[in-house]
């Protein structure tokens, strides 16, 4: 297998790269806890699935993707679209439902995308993505490009079919691909023990002979490390990979389950006390990297980072009423080929909308 | 006779069918101790234990064919897809499979299988989970399919469904669980397949509907009754098999229809009934049939743009008025 792209030791090395990731946490944490905050203030509607807990496993994996490598995920994105580099104004203003959204107000809280950073999506069907992503790696192969494909997914996505016929085709192919799921360790109110017949999920990829891994995914920088080492392989070697981040999330499935009937507070409390932002503060304290002080001003940073992205948010408008038949098709001239078969619902084949309001 | 909710009156239908029934059980995600995404079946697990309550899996594939197979060895199962939109990961299972298998083989063996699952759309869920699908599985032959739109209906209809003796899609909406009404107190209450109801009675112009367009052309009757225009809507109830008669009726009297639906109209519930319509009424209408329906496009998240796309209340009003505008009234 190839060599670890950068080291635990490598990134503490280096202050610059071991701040950013403690930052990169840090912003997500805030926003997901304002975002938890816009929501009850109804400036955010449909479903809202929030990280928090997370943050460690999903960006410790993000961070080792190098420039062309893709990255696609769960409904659970928005962790993923910071990471990624996407302005937090711009994904909250999605959350909005603004135009200055990173899918122009379409697509929501479920449905981040930055195509630019290589983000393909937040996608809302379990499971559905997951032979997606594996096409993306066909892609790399097919064209020979040396990139690879980061795919993260929840544990209740490996009891769907599609999980397993990507796999095994990835395998069949020898696809650059890493299959990141992010046990934590309940899809909705079911414990993954209920959904998986072998809860030790890296051992399933010795049905598709691919590399099977499990790692602490509260650890940024265990994740970070093994990461980098399963991207490398994927590159260099052609092969997929299963990468497993052991984490929990704090909240409910989304803001709509209080996520107390399936698990006891007590249960909550001891993943918190394995918190991954305040394990990897502590460590930057201990290797004399950053004191208190230092980790004090990039929450007080993150936190006007946040605001400012609410109040940008705020401030730009909403899509306009008459945008709603644009980005159907590609092409310039499908509004001919269709004609009022695409815009004449809802009111049928009245060829002008009468008059109406919400 | 109290007020229920139409959630109550699907619970209570459960209830009552696994308590009659032991061949009757119940499969789903999250329907036991989560008590169900939309708390349908809350405190059946409890009551009757987890083998005739089982929660599965994300599996949809896996556990609409295990209730295939374990219907055709002569069990009841009542399946829960979460919402519609995910019954797509089914469809195998659903239309080559449960729909065939008696036809296919000769009539030897049967599939009594209910499929529960709401569509619907208005909370802001975007494209991937605000659609409406009852009308693809309407167009096939094998399957039953209905769309209660009221408690009493999605009660007397469950009923039904579960003593069928063959698929039944069983259609409910997201918006129509808090929806109260009387439920008849009779444990063997059951409302017929293909038998649509004339929820309110009129003169100048037939609404039809199906599940929550229903209560939406009640209030767009009662609206433009207040302007003295008399119109009366018709609930299918069920799509497959559809009650063609009591709408011809309707429109013989009425001399205009107009189809309103959540769905997407192109090929959809109102296309069928446009079609049936024109030729059993040619010559009793007065106006070209109208549709209402979703805009065509994958549903928008932002608000105003979802507004913009939904078969709103005041764009199935504004259709109808101009409907009548064009018969001079
Ligand atoms: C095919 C399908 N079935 C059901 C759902 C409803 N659903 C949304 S999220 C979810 C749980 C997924 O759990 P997991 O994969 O562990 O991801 P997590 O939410 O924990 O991040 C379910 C059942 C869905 N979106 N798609
Ligand atoms: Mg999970």
């Amino acid at each position: 297998m190839a060599e670890p792209a950068v080291t635990r030791t490598a990134v503490l090395d280096d202050r610059e790269h071991a701040l950013r990731l403690f930052r990169q946490m840090a912003l997500v944490r805030r926003f997901e806890e304002r975002t938890e905050e816009q929501y009850t203030r109804a400036r955010i509607g449909g479903y809202c699935h929030l990280a928090i807990g997370e943050e460690a496993a999903s960006i410790g994996a993000i961070d080792a993707l190098d420039e062309g490598d893709a990255l696609f995920a769960s409904y659970r994105d928005h962790a993923t679209a910071l990471a990624v580099g996407s302005p937090p104004a711009a994904v909250m203003a999605e959350l909005f439902g603004k135009d200055t959204g990173v899918a122009r107000g379409r697509g929501g809280s479920m449905h981040l995308l930055d195509v630019e950073r290589r983000f393909f999506g937040g996608w809302g069907i379990v499971g559905a993505h997951l032979p997606i992503a594996t096409g993306a790696a066909l892609a790399f192969t097919y064209r020979d490009e040396p990139h690879a494909v980061l795919c993260q997914f929840g544990d209740g996505a490996m009891a769907t079919g599609a999980y397993h016929e990507a796999l095994n085709l990835a395998s069949l192919w020898n696809l650059p691909i890493v299959f990141q799921v992010i046990n934590n360790q309940y899809g909705m109110g079911t414990r993954v023990d209920q959904s998986n017949a072998e809860p030790e999920l890296a051992k399933h990829g010795a049905t598709y002979r691919i590399h099977g891994e499990r790692v602490d995914g509260n650890d940024v920088l265990a994740v970070r490390e093994a990461a980098a080492r399963l991207l490398a392989q994927a590159r260099e070697e052609r092969r997929p990979s299963l990468f497993e981040t052991v984490t929990y999330r704090y909240r409910g499935h989304s803001v709509a389950d209080a996520g107390k009937v399936y698990r006891t507070p007590e249960e909550v409390q001891s993943w918190r006390e394995r918190d991954p932002i305040t394990r990897y503060g502590l460590l930057l304290g201990e290797r004399e990297i950053a004191t208190g002080a230092d980790l004090e001003t990039i929450w007080d940073e993150v936190a006007a980072e946040v605001k400012d992205a609410i109040s940008e948010a705020l401030a730009a408008s909403f899509p306009s009423r008459d945008s709603l038949y644009e980005h159907l098709y590609g092409d310039d001239e499908w509004r001919e080929q269709f004609g009022r078969m695409a815009a004449g619902a809802p009111f049928g084949e009245r060829g002008e909308e009468p008059e109406w309001q919400t | 006779m109290a007020d229920v909710t139409y959630r109550e009156a699907l619970r209570r239908a459960l209830d009552e069918e696994l308590d009659r029934d032991r061949d009757v059980f119940l499969m789903g995600e999250e329907i036991g101790r989560f008590e169900g995404s939309y708390k349908v079946t809350a405190g059946l697990w409890q009551k009757y234990g987890a083998e005739r309550v089982r929660e599965t899996p994300i599996s949809e594939e896996g556990f609409v064919g295990a209730g295939i197979g374990a219907a055709m060895m002569g069990l009841r199962p009542v399946v829960e897809i979460m919402t519609i939109n995910f019954i797509l990961v089914a469809m195998d299972q659903v239309v080559n499979h449960a729909a065939k298998i008696r036809y296919m083989f000769g009539g030897t063996v049967g599939v009594p299988l209910v499929i529960r699952t709401p569509g619907g759309a208005g909370a802001q869920l975007t494209a991937q989970h605000s659609q409406s699908l009852e009308g693809w599985f309407a167009g096939c032959p094998g399957l039953k399919v209905v769309a209660p739109s009221n408690p009493a209906d999605a009660y007397g209809m469950l009923k039904t469904a579960i003593r069928d003796d063959d698929p039944v899609i069983f259609c409910e909406n997201l918006v129509l669980y808090n929806v109260t009404g009387t439920v008849p107190d009779n444990g063997d209450h059951t409302v017929p397949f293909g038998v649509a109801e004339v929820a309110k009675e009129g003169d100048d112009l037939t609404i039809v509907a199906h599940s929550y367009t229903v209560q939406r052309a009640l209030r767009v009757a009662d609206r433009l009754g207040q302007d003295g225009i008399s119109v009366e809507v018709i609930d299918l109830r069920s799509l497959r098999p559809l009650d063609v008669d009591t709408v011809v009726e309707s429109v013989r009297k009425t001399n205009r229809m107009l189809v309103a639906e959540e769905g997407w109209s192109t090929f959809g519930v109102g296309a069928e009934l446009a079609a049936r319509i024109q030729r059993a009424c040619f010559d009793d209408l007065d106006a070209p049939v109208e549709r209402v329906g979703a805009a065509e496009v994958p549903m928008p998240y932002s608000k105003p743009l979802e507004l913009a796309a939904l078969p709103l209340e005041s764009k199935i009003e504004a259709a109808a008025r101009s409907l009548l505008r064009e018969c001079g009234l």
